[in-house]
C-alpha cells in the first residue's frame, strides 16, 4: 500500500505549483487554471486524511465534493468574466488590463 | 426532528430566502409599468425583514450542530440588512437608467443572495457550512462587481476581484484540510478542544487567516481593493466596502475566539503586524489618490484595520467595540458613498477629487452631509465616530497593546488629513465649472436621511451600546 506521506507531497507540490503559476502567468485563462490546481491539492489532502487517519467518518470526503461543486460554479462566474472582457478588448492578456493603476 | 423549533433559531435566514423567492417572482411577473416599482417593493420587503429580525432571537442549533446561532448573531445579521436596505435605496436611480433598467431584478437577487451567503457564514458550526456561506457570499458579489457588462473597467474589476476570491478561498481551504488532518473534526468546538498548537496547526491558522484576510482586504492581501472599488458600479461599491466587509470581520472574530483559542498568542502576533500594516499603508497611499472612489478604498482599508484592534484582544469588550464600530462605519460610509453615487448619476459620471472643488457653493446640503460623514470617518469629536474609535482604542489598550494604541493614534492624525482634503476642496477651493445645482431623488433622499440619523445620534444615545455590550461575549 502506497504511503500516506507520498500523497501529501504530492498535494503540496500541486499547490505551490497553483501559486508560482496565478503568480508568474499573465493570461487570465492560465490564472484560472493554477487557481484550479490549488483547489484541487486541497481535494487530495481531505480525502487522504479521510482515508488514512479517520477511515470510521465521512467529513473529508463530504467536504470534497461539496469543494468541487463550488469550484465549478466560481470557475463558470470566472469564464463568464473572462469572455466578457475578450468581447471588450479582444484579448485576455493581464498587461492589458491597465486601465485602473495606483 | 421538530420543524417548529427552526423558525426561532432561522428566523432572519427564512425571512431572507422568501424575501429572495418574492423579488425573484416580482422580476418575471411584474410587466414593464410594475418594473419602476421594483426598488419600493424591493426596499419594503427589507425593511419587514429588518423589523421582523430586531428583536434578537435565542440562542441553539440545528442540523447536528451545522448551524449554531447566539443573540449577538441577530445582532450582526440586522446590522448587515440595514446596510443592505440603504444600498438599495440608494442604486434606484442608477438602475432605472436606460442601460441597466432591464437588469435590475438581477442586481436585487444577486445581493439578496450575498447577503444570504453572510447570514449562514455568521451563523456557521462547522467548516463546511462556514466554506458554502462564504461562498455564496462572494461568487455573487464577483457578478455584482463585473454587472456593467458594457463598461471596460466593470468588466476588469470582475475579473480581478474573482481571480483574488478563488486564489483566497483555495488559501483557506488548504489551510482548513491540515485542520482537519491534525485534528480530524470540522465542528468549531469539538476542533477547539484538539488544537495543541503543533507547527502545521499554526502554518494552517496563517493559511486561513490569509484567505479572510482577502475578503476584509487587510493589507498584505489588499491589492485587489482599489481597482475592484473603482471599476465596480458605485452602489456595488459602497455594499462591497460596508456590509461584506463587515460580516467578514465579525466571522474573523467569532473564528478566533471559537477555534483557535489555543493559538492565541500566534494570533495575537500575526494580527498586530497586519493592524499596524494596514492602517499605515492604507493611509500613505490613500494621501495620493484622485479618485474618489480609490479614495474610499484605501480609507475602508485603513478602517479594516481599526475594526481589527478590537479583534486583537478578543475579549467581550472587543467584540461590543467591534459591532458598535461596524454600525457607526457602515451609516457614515454609506453617507460618503450615497452623496458619490447621486453625484454620480447626475453629472455624467464625475468622481474626482477636482471635481468637487466649489461644490458648497452649487448643493450645499450634500456637501454638509458628506462634511459630517467624513468628519465621523475621521473621528472627530461630537459624531458617531469619535465614540467608535474610543471604544475600539480603549478594548485593545485594556488588552495590554499600547504600542498598537499608539500607532493608531498616530495615524488617525494623518487620516484626518486626507478626511480635510476633501472638505477643502468643496468648501473653499473655487471652481470654473462646479457641478450643476440638482435635487436627488426619493431613495437618496431617504437613505441619506438614515445615515445622518447614524452619524449625529448613535455615539449620543448609549442604549445601543449598552444593547450590544449586553449580549456580546469573549475569550
Amino acid at each position: 500500500m502506497i504511503k500516506m506521506e507520498y500523497y501529501l507531497v504530492v498535494s503540496t507540490i500541486l499547490m505551490f505549483v497553483g501559486i508560482y503559476g496565478f503568480v508568474t502567468r499573465r493570461n487570465l485563462l492560465a490564472m484560472l487554471i493554477s487557481v484550479e490546481l490549488i483547489l484541487n491539492s486541497v481535494d487530495i489532502n481531505f480525502v487522504v486524511f479521510n482515508r488514512f487517519l479517520f477511515p470510521g467518518q465521512l467529513e473529508g470526503f463530504f467536504f470534497t465534493l461539496f469543494a468541487i461543486g463550488v469550484s465549478a460554479a466560481e470557475t463558470a462566474v470566472a469564464i463568464a468574466i473572462i469572455i466578457n472582457i475578450y468581447r471588450n478588448i479582444r484579448n485576455i492578456e493581464v498587461k492589458n488590463l491597465r486601465e485602473m493603476k495606483w | 426532528m421538530d420543524y417548529t423549533s427552526i423558525f426561532p433559531l432561522m428566523r432572519a435566514e427564512l425571512t431572507l430566502t422568501a424575501i429572495l423567492v418574492l423579488v425573484f417572482l416580482y422580476d418575471l411577473i411584474a410587466g414593464k409599468r410594475g418594473h419602476r416599482w421594483f426598488s419600493a417593493v424591493t426596499c419594503v420587503l427589507l425593511l419587514v425583514q429588518v423589523v421582523v429580525n430586531l428583536v434578537p432571537g435565542p440562542a441553539g442549533e440545528l442540523f447536528g450542530g451545522m448551524f449554531r446561532t447566539v443573540p449577538m448573531d441577530g445582532v450582526v445579521k440586522s446590522v448587515l440588512s440595514i446596510g443592505a436596505l440603504i444600498v438599495c435605496l440608494q442604486a434606484d436611480r442608477w438602475l432605472q437608467r436606460e442601460d441597466t433598467h432591464h437588469k435590475q431584478g438581477e442586481f436585487y437577487i444577486l445581493t439578496l443572495s450575498t447577503l444570504l451567503g453572510m447570514y449562514f457564514m455568521i451563523s456557521a458550526g462547522h467548516f463546511l457550512m462556514f466554506f458554502i456561506g462564504l461562498e455564496l457570499a462572494s461568487v455573487p458579489m464577483a457578478c455584482l462587481v463585473a454587472f456593467d457588462k458594457y463598461r471596460h473597467h466593470s468588466a476588469e474589476a470582475g475579473a480581478k476581484y474573482i481571480l483574488c476570491a478563488l486564489f483566497s478561498s483555495g488559501l483557506m481551504l488548504f489551510g482548513i484540510s491540515f485542520l482537519y488532518g491534525t485534528t480530524g473534526t470540522l465542528y468549531f468546538d469539538d476542533m477547539a478542544g484538539r488544537l495543541t498548537a503543533t507547527p502545521l496547526e499554526i502554518m494552517s491558522l496563517v493559511f486561513f487567516f490569509s484567505g479572510l484576510g482577502f475578503k476584509i482586504s487587510l493589507v498584505p492581501f489588499h491589492l485587489w481593493t482599489a481597482d475592484a472599488y473603482q471599476g465596480a458600479p458605485t452602489a456595488v461599491t459602497s455594499y462591497l466596502s460596508v456590509v461584506s466587509k463587515a460580516s467578514a470581520a465579525f466571522v474573523l472574530f467569532t473564528t478566533l475566539v471559537k477555534v483557535f483559542a489555543p493559538l492565541i498568542e500566534q494570533w495575537q502576533t500575526l494580527l498586530w503586524i497586519v493592524t499596524v500594516l494596514s492602517i499605515t499603508v492604507a493611509n500613505l497611499f490613500a494621501l495620493r489618490q484622485k479618485d474618489l472612489k480609490r479614495f474610499m478604498a484605501f480609507s475602508s482599508i485603513s478602517q479594516a484595520g481599526y475594526i481589527m484592534l478590537a479583534v486583537i484582544g478578543g475579549s467581550a469588550l472587543g467584540m461590543t467595540s467591534l459591532v458598535f464600530y461596524v454600525l457607526v462605519y457602515l451609516a457614515a460610509n454609506l453617507a460618503v458613498f450615497g452623496v458619490l453615487s447621486t453625484v454620480e448619476q447626475h453629472s455624467g459620471g464625475r468622481v474626482s477629487l477636482e471635481d468637487y472643488n466649489g461644490f458648497y457653493r452649487t448643493n450645499p446640503k450634500l456637501a454638509v452631509m458628506m462634511m459630517l460623514a467624513l468628519f465621523s470617518l475621521a473621528g472627530i469629536p461630537p459624531f458617531a465616530g469619535f465614540f467608535s474609535k474610543f471604544f475600539v482604542f480603549a478594548s485593545a489598550f485594556k488588552s495590554g497593546f499600547y504600542v498598537l494604541v499608539f500607532i493608531a493614534l498616530l495615524n488617525t492624525v494623518i487620516s484626518l488629513y486626507y478626511y480635510l482634503l476633501i472638505v477643502k476642496a468643496m468648501f473653499i477651493t473655487p471652481s470654473d465649472e462646479p457641478i450643476a445645482t440638482f435635487r436627488s431623488d426619493v431613495g437618496t433622499r431617504i437613505s441619506l436621511a438614515l445615515c445622518m440619523a447614524g452619524v449625529l445620534l448613535l455615539g449620543v444615545v448609549s442604549a445601543v451600546y449598552d444593547g450590544i455590550n449586553a449580549l456580546s461575549f469573549g475569550l
